[in-house]
């Protein structure tokens, strides 16, 4: 197959499908209990350097005691894939991203983030590669898939595609031109669900983003979970299993764990905090203090949840409309 | 002149929305579009299947999305499922209309959603493609939403983010990507614009009520084709605004 054309962006995190297939080899079929805090899931499992991602975005299941926790234990030179609203935000805030594989980093309804500019001028972020968001799916499809690359017909013409590290060739079938992009196999993948038991099994309410294809991606996953339920509320409805247990290193007990972000069906995201972030991080003092205040001076989750207060929690949840 | 009982925001909402026909599938972005949905699902397209790109298909827009992972997203949805399922069903021909925005487009309605500048040394960093460049590959028809400024609308964007016409005729199809498919309106606060069938350049189709020919012109920052008649678009109806003011936004956050 000829390349007619190579993006010029860097392929941050090669392809290495019979790497994985070994490190997932190795990987325990154990049901064993995988229950940790999150201070224990980031010491064990993220490192310097490692490559990550989160899933979903908006301001939709953040993992945010698992990131907060990642922000508190200094975690420097991470690489992101960056589909992120505030999750990716923060971590950004904290400095502790050198690379990305980018798709949208932003406030939604709120505009711009401020913080992305502020780290790409500070010099800090030092790679942006340009994706679009299917195409990053995509990416994660073909590493769950264990293909080093997939063909995808979307960035075709583009800048998108020009600043990516995909290849446009021509389809050996077809004859047109077609773009390639490669397997994304994360170093951790960190994803927060409505409910899991102590081995991992998981299961979500409402749009699943891309937690399929990302948690099936990921050589160590981390899940945090509202709930922790007994494997039999598990066995009762298997279809709603989403990540079977042999996919997962990790389970983190996290209510609320979403915060400000919301959780369907169980609490509404808290737009005033949005809001306070949004303005907030348009400074670097300000952006700052927040840190300190919510994550930084807190020990752990559980102190955060304190710090927002169980009557604001309450009412997050009060405001959850009928599903009929 | 008559002191006008709405705002341009308004205007440009009910235009977007008059272009949602019913029974119809529509690819639905951040903002504007997602007013323009809930006004056409409670005036004219009551089976317009809205799709927002992390999932939700079908949702009934009793309260505004505010993320497009949100729950209102899926809320009632026919279908709640993640976001392959809904570009690729873009990518296999099922979505009709892709509604997106854009800081810069070009006379071939290429939008830049990037960067403003250089790519690595840029003025402002914005939030990126996000589904944006998905929409506009695969959707067959795609309409985007814009302020009318002659800083946005230029003879070539800094990044093209999403593919419009890209150089020209043929030139989507050179690329690879699938024919037939590309730029069909350009709704803005001054104008409703559509695409030359043959030169596939942007064309004023209609003006804003009271926005004279002139001032789009003026605002155009190359040069734009007329249709052989300008219409001038009518203003919101009493009951698109009160439907827009008590229904669609009550909670203000748009308008």
């Amino acid at each position: 197959m000829e390349i007619i054309e190579s993006g010029i962006g860097e392929l941050l995190q090669p392809p290495d499908v019979n790497g994985f297939r070994e490190w997932n080899r190795n990987k325990s079929k154990s049901l064993i209990d995988k229950r940790m805090t999150d201070a224990e899931v980031v010491s064990k499992f993220v490192h310097e350097g490692d490559f990550i991602g989160t899933e979903l975005y908006g301001s939709v299941r953040c993992p945010m005691s698992v990131v907060s926790e990642i922000i508190r234990q200094d975690i420097k030179n991470l690489r992101l894939v960056g589909q992120g609203v505030y999750e990716s935000d923060v971590l950004l805030a904290a400095g502790l991203i050198k690379e990305m594989d980018y798709t949208y980093i932003g406030l939604e309804l709120y505009g711009i983030s401020h913080v992305i500019r502020r780290e790409i001028d500070a010099g800090r972020v030092e790679k942006i590669v340009e994706w679009s968001n299917g195409a990053l799916v995509w990416r994660f499809k073909a590493a769950a898939m264990g293909v080093p690359f997939i063909p995808v017909r979307s960035m075709l013409g583009t800048d998108t595609f020009k600043y990516s590290a995909g290849k446009l060739v021509e389809c050996p079938y077809t004859g047109d031109p077609i773009a390639l992009v490669p397997a994304l196999i994360l170093d951790v993948g960190i994803i927060h669900v409505h409910r899991a038991d102590m081995y991992g099994n998981c299961q979500i309410d409402g749009i699943t983003g891309f937690a399929y294809e990302m948690s099936r991606a990921c050589k160590t996953l981390i899940i945090s979970a509202e709930e922790i339920v007994p494997t039999d509320v598990i066995r009762r409805q298997p279809d709603r299993t989403i990540i079977p247990y042999y996919l997962v290193d990790a389970v983190v007990h996290a209510p609320f764990g979403s915060h400000p972000g919301e959780m369907c069906y169980h609490y509404e995201r808290d737009e005033e905090h949005i809001q306070l972030w949004a303005e907030v991080s348009k400074k670097p003092e300000t952006t700052q203090e927040y840190l300190e205040k919510y994550i930084y001076n807190l020990k752990d989750h559980q102190e955060y949840l304190d710090l927002i207060g169980e009557e604001r929690l309450q009412y997050l949840q009060d405001i959850v409309p009928s599903r009929g | 002149m008559t002191e006008k009982n709405y705002n341009p925001n308004e205007m440009l909402i009910c235009t977007a929305s008059r272009l949602m026909t019913d029974d119809s599938t529509a690819f639905i972005g951040t903002g504007i579009p997602m007013l323009a949905a809930s006004l056409a699902q409670k005036m004219h397209a009551p089976n317009l299947t809205t799709i927002f790109e992390f999932g939700g298909m079908g949702a009934i827009l009793d309260d505004l999305p505010v993320a497009v992972g949100g729950r209102r997203s899926f809320h009632r949805a026919l279908s709640a499922l993640g976001i392959l399922d809904v570009i690729e069903a873009a990518g296999r021909g099922h979505i009709e209309y892709g509604f997106i925005g854009g800081a810069q487009i070009d006379p071939y309605g290429n939008l830049n959603s990037t960067v403003i500048g250089d790519f690595y040394k840029p003025k402002v960093r914005l939030p990126g493609s996000g589904g944006g460049n998905d929409v506009g590959s695969h959707c067959w028809q795609t309409i985007a939403i814009m302020r009318h400024d002659k800083r946005r609308f230029i003879p070539k964007v800094d990044f093209i983010t999403t593919p419009g016409y890209l150089s020209g005729p043929g030139a989507r199809e050179a690329a690879g990507l699938p024919p037939n498919t590309g730029p069909y309106r350009v709704v803005t606060n001054l104008a409703l614009l559509g695409f030359h069938p043959e030169s596939k350049r942007m064309m004023l189709l209609a003006t804003q009520p009271g926005v004279t020919v002139e001032e789009v012109l003026e605002c155009t920052g190359f040069e734009l084709l007329l249709a052989d008649e300008v219409e001038e678009n009518p203003p919101p109806s009493e009951e698109e605004l009160k439907i827009l003011r008590e229904e669609v936004d009550k909670e203000k956050f748009y308008i």
